[in-house]
């Protein structure tokens, strides 16, 4: 067994040592009807790489990869090219096989790694601190609900209809426990979002609004307002955001007045993964930070002068607080936090501007020619950034499968994300990244004209 | 003098000089390094982007058709002022993260006996398949028809998962050990609800991890003690006498945090089942004993399972992780969504359109999408690469390499349960003996300075001074034996009270830091000099 080190002499000698007839008898406290006398039923014997690589391998092209199809999902996740160097790093093992950093003497990478994530993420998001991240954005937007409750001291929070369903789910499931009360409903199919209405629902109950930017059906919209009426009235805006992206074109929330700014990171370094895993951003204002979920790293000096990183605020956590602590996370998303700085690092603020531009030129140019096909789609939003929704003159999920078989992955049907909503069963959401080609979208004008004629 | 024949000293002369400041600051192989914002430059960018076959011609315009005579309007949100993210061109960009990783302590350089983590060695292999294109490049949103690899893989492996702890189903998407311990409580919690029996107490061993106190609060409820005997076990006949009608039920690591076996977890089962109450297995340790027992067979109703741990994925710094729960027939009906289903040799995902028809009673979703697919790869590719008997020898060395640990040390260092029998995967120390005021973290800065990674420190608090040794399986006797010998030297210098030890670490890359410090005014970003000290 190629990963076990000991031989049988070795096994022999260290009994010896230990002063044990044979390995039974330090297994000796499991009671006698829980020792397992065989071997796990069904499961094969050890196997070689090539074997396992083979196995895996026919698992693995039994897939579609979004790189070898013309390719526009999106919905909380994301197709962007990764630069080489970044995947290369995170792989060294110096990162990849270290933990948590509680030795902060020899884990100095990692911290200074964290504190350089938490100082990007707070001035993407224009806020004046950010966390060394969550598993992912959906669980740092209930988080963000949960922490909102404990500064406000109020049970209540508004749901934008834009956020984004699955966000809206976590929440709904953690809040059936936590007594919290949620105010929510789908969108609808409205060039606009719901920024507006959401104002007259803001009382005096109010913890929180949470307001996705750009939202679930990739339309962007100001929250200044939304902030100032929710400060009047004592709740705080939470703003999501889950393409990270749009905020090198767009103004960020922090700037609009958000309180608390949280989403989904894996535009910026981590792959698309079937879901994860993802990293979660989490940034607010300084005064609320000992509210603040997860690991905080900190600068300071250490017995020679020397500038060096800690993880620091500790009695916010789990390990020291307990049952008080503001959150039970542990264990986060750390290395996926490290390639999303290492490729923020390589992007800069001009390439991260650059790389917005394009997006959103191509996601223009794709809306352009999708909504030629007027009047089988039509194209709904007033504003966008590489996201937008068409609605489609039938139902799109049977759309999105005929689409798959002629080769091209089309977009998110709204069906899908909302199977109870009747309204929404029409509404297509296309994303469109630098990695769409002009051919690519072409070859999805052609094929959604066909799929609709 | 020797030299070679162009006149350079081939042989080294004096060495008695101590080491002079360097100008740098940098000492050889250890290097200083800046953070990007001292180095790196708001123009500067280490992309280079295509050649626009779109570019920016595109002009905003009414389209043809579209809803109200759509025009773009975003000029009112577009970003005007700077965002101060500072670039690098890829040659500095990869110098200054691999300068940065060397300053980091990792499983590939030494051994890293963290107890409670099981920091096994992370196969490449794992990495490799991950990122093959078919796992790492598809959406979590694509029809089904087009990921049924993916689907079968997550299906396989939760078949393991479920063979390996006997139990009855695994809900997969939990994102960590915390998070599956949440997803536990919560099925726990709504299968009581659905009786109509809210109860309001999780009871929770005093050596438990934090995480389960928090967990147990942020799922709603109160959260109670239970003491422990003075063999490091759960205290049977005091969890009898608090359970009742308000208790839910307990949360017990099994094996405990004091690297000990629960013999009485069978009876604990019954006695909390018999009061109407449900129990919660922390497998953070299932590295102990998997291949060898099942929890099922211990009674429980619902365990985690780090994969990052047992089935080493890697650990990352500090995540991702991955914490698939298993569940008993009487918790399955409340599992979260999504789950894999096979219809017809077909893969369904399982989502909220169809919860209806397949799974009414689901507590809900815990996080967008499916979960950990891409430590899913890594696990299934661990277990059959280990299969039956590998993954039963993993257990055996585990424990095999702890209690050697444990008897090679107990003459120098107190092992406060090592008369009560073996120990499990990993050997429990308090610092009683030592003298002249040292600490647990005097001697863990030592091993620092001896090359490695401390053990878990101050944990679990029913030992003072706790010193918590977890080897795992994948080190060798002679790694075993170099890593005693540190240990019993460092111990003998904290029992003679050598007050050198509190200087420790001296050869790391920065000496003990100022975690007061840190914590009386936190920086936690940087400000570039005119605003920081403008802050001040």
């Amino acid at each position: 067994m190629r990963y076990l080190p000991l031989s049988e002499a070795d096994r022999t000698d260290m009994l010896a040592v230990i002063g044990a007839a044979s390995v039974d008898d330090l297994f000796a406290d499991v009671p006698e009807a829980a020792r397992l006398a065989g071997k796990i039923e069904g499961l094969p014997d050890h196997a070689s790489e090539l074997s396992v690589e083979r196995q895996l391998g026919a698992l693995a092209r039994a897939n579609v990869a979004a790189g070898d199809v013309p390719f526009f999902l999106g919905c909380g996740a994301y197709r962007h090219h990764i630069p080489a160097s970044v995947d290369h790093l995170i792989q060294r093992g110096e990162f990849l096989t270290s933990y948590t950093p509680y030795q902060p003497e020899i884990a100095q990478g990692t911290l200074q790694l964290l504190f350089e994530f938490q100082t990007q993420v707070a001035r993407l998001y224009g806020c004046d601190v950010a966390n060394a991240s969550m598993y992912d954005g959906s669980t740092a937007c209930w988080e963000a609900i949960a922490m909102a409750r404990r500064i406000t001291r109020r049970g209540k929070a508004i749901l934008s209809s834009g956020l984004h369903p699955h966000y809206v789910s976590v929440a709904k499931t953690m809040a059936k426990f936590t007594g919290d009360l949620l105010e929510v409903a789908p969108p609808t199919l409205d060039p606009d979002t719901d920024a507006a209405a959401l104002l007259d629902r803001i009382d005096a109950e109010t913890s929180c609004v949470v307001f996705q930017y750009p939202d679930i059906l990739g339309r962007a919209g100001d929250m200044a307002e939304l902030a100032a009426r929710a400060h009047e009235k004592g709740a705080l805006l939470i703003a999501v955001v889950t393409e990270p992206v749009a905020l090198g074109l767009l103004k960020s929330p922090g700037e609009m007045g958000a309180d608390i700014v949280v989403g989904e990171g894996q535009s910026i370094g981590v792959g698309l993964q079937f879901g994860g895993p993802y990293v979660g951003l989490f940034a607010t204002r300084e005064k609320y930070v000992r509210q603040m979920p997860g690991r905080l790293a900190g600068m300071t000096l250490d017995a020679e002068g020397k500038r060096g990183f800690v993880l620091t605020l500790s009695t916010r956590e789990q390990h020291i607080r307990r049952e008080k602590a503001t959150s039970n996370i542990c264990t986060s998303s750390v290395l996926c936090a490290l390639a999303w700085t290492m490729h923020m690092t390589l992007l800069g603020e001009a390439g991260l501007r650059r790389l917005g531009e394009i997006n959103h030129d191509r996601a223009l140019y794709a809306a352009d020619r999708l909504a030629r096909l007027y009047p089988r789609v039509r194209l709904l939003n007033r504003t966008m950034f590489n996201e937008f929704t068409l609605v489609l003159d039938r139902e799109a999920r049977p759309i999105v499968r005929d689409l798959a078989a002629r080769g091209i992955l089309g977009g998110v049907s709204l069906g899908r994300l909302y199977p109870d909503v009747e309204a929404l069963a029409n509404g297509l959401v296309v994303a469109v990244t630098e990695t769409a080609t002009k051919e690519d979208i072409d070859a999805f004008v052609a094929a959604l004209g066909e799929a609709l004629a | 003098m020797s030299m070679n024949p162009i006149g350079r000293e081939t042989r080294p002369q004096d060495a008695s000089a101590s080491a002079p400041p360097t100008h740098t600051g940098n000492r050889a192989l250890m290097l200083e390094q800046p953070l990007i914002f001292e180095i790196g430059a708001f123009d500067r960018t280490g992309v280079d982007f295509e050649p626009g076959d779109i570019g920016p011609a595109i002009v905003p315009r009414p389209i043809e058709g579209a809803m109200d005579g759509v025009i773009y309007e975003t000029g009112k949100l577009a970003r005007r002022v700077p965002i101060g993210l500072p670039g690098l061109s890829e040659p500095e960009m990869v110098r200054h993260y691999t300068r940065l990783s060397r300053q980091n302590y990792a499983i590939d350089l030494g051994l890293f006996p963290l107890g409670s983590c099981t920091m096994k060695h992370n196969p490449r292999l794992n990495e490799k398949v991950a990122r093959m294109p078919g796992f790492a490049d598809i959406h979590p949103l694509q029809p089904a028809d087009t990921v049924q690899g993916a689907l079968k893989l997550i299906d396989e492996l939760a078949t393991w998962l479920v063979k390996l702890t006997g139990m009855h189903s695994v809900a997969m998407s939990p994102k960590a050990g915390a998070h599956g311990e949440l997803c536990g409580l919560l099925a726990i919690r709504s299968a009581l609800e659905a009786r109509g029996d809210a109860r309001e107490v999780i009871l929770v061993p005093e050596s438990a991890h934090g995480t389960n106190p928090a967990t147990a609060a942020f799922a709603g409820y109160r959260v109670e003690n239970i003491p422990a005997t003075a063999a490091g076990r759960v205290d049977l006949d005091a969890l009898k006498a608090r359970l009742g009608p308000d208790v839910a039920g307990v949360m017990i690591t099994n094996p405990n945090t004091c690297g000990l076996f629960e013999p009485e977890m069978i009876s604990i089962s019954q006695a909390v089942h018999d009061a109407g109450g449900l129990v919660y297995c922390d497998g953070a340790n299932f590295n102990a004993i998997v291949g060898r027992v099942r929890p099922g067979d211990l009674g429980i109703d619902a365990m985690h399972i780090n994969l990052h741990k047992t089935f080493s994925t890697p650990h990352g710094g500090g995540g991702p992780g991955s914490g698939p729960v298993v569940f008993s027939a009487a918790l399955t009906p409340f599992a979260p969504l999504p789950f894999v289903e096979k219809q017809d040799g077909t893969y369904l995902l399982v989502e909220e359109e169809t919860a209806g028809e397949h799974h009414g009673k689901s507590f809900g979703r815990m996080t967008a999408f499916h979960g950990q697919m891409g430590m899913f790869t890594r696990a299934l590719a661990y277990i059959l690469s280990h299969g039956a008997d590998g993954l039963r020898q993993v257990a055996e060395d585990a424990v095999l390499n702890a209690n050697y640990l444990l008897r090679s040390l107990e003459d120098v260092l107190d092992a406060p349960f090592g008369a009560s029998g073996p120990c499990m995967h990993e050997a429990l120390f308090s610092d009683k003996g030592f003298a002249g005021g040292l600490s647990t973290l005097d001697l863990a800065k030592a091993l620092i300075d001896e090359g490695y990674h401390p053990m878990t420190m101050y944990f679990p608090l029913v030992v003072h001074g706790a010193m918590l040794v977890e080897p795992t399986e994948t080190e060798s006797k002679a790694a075993l034996d170099q890593f005693i010998g540190a240990l019993r030297s460092v111990a003998a210098r904290a029992k003679a009270g050598d007050q050198s030890l509190k200087a420790a670490p001296v050869f790391a890359p920065r000496r003990r830091l100022d975690e007061t410090l840190a914590a009386r005014k936190p920086v936690l970003v940087y400000k570039e000099p005119g605003v920081a000290e403008a802050a001040e």
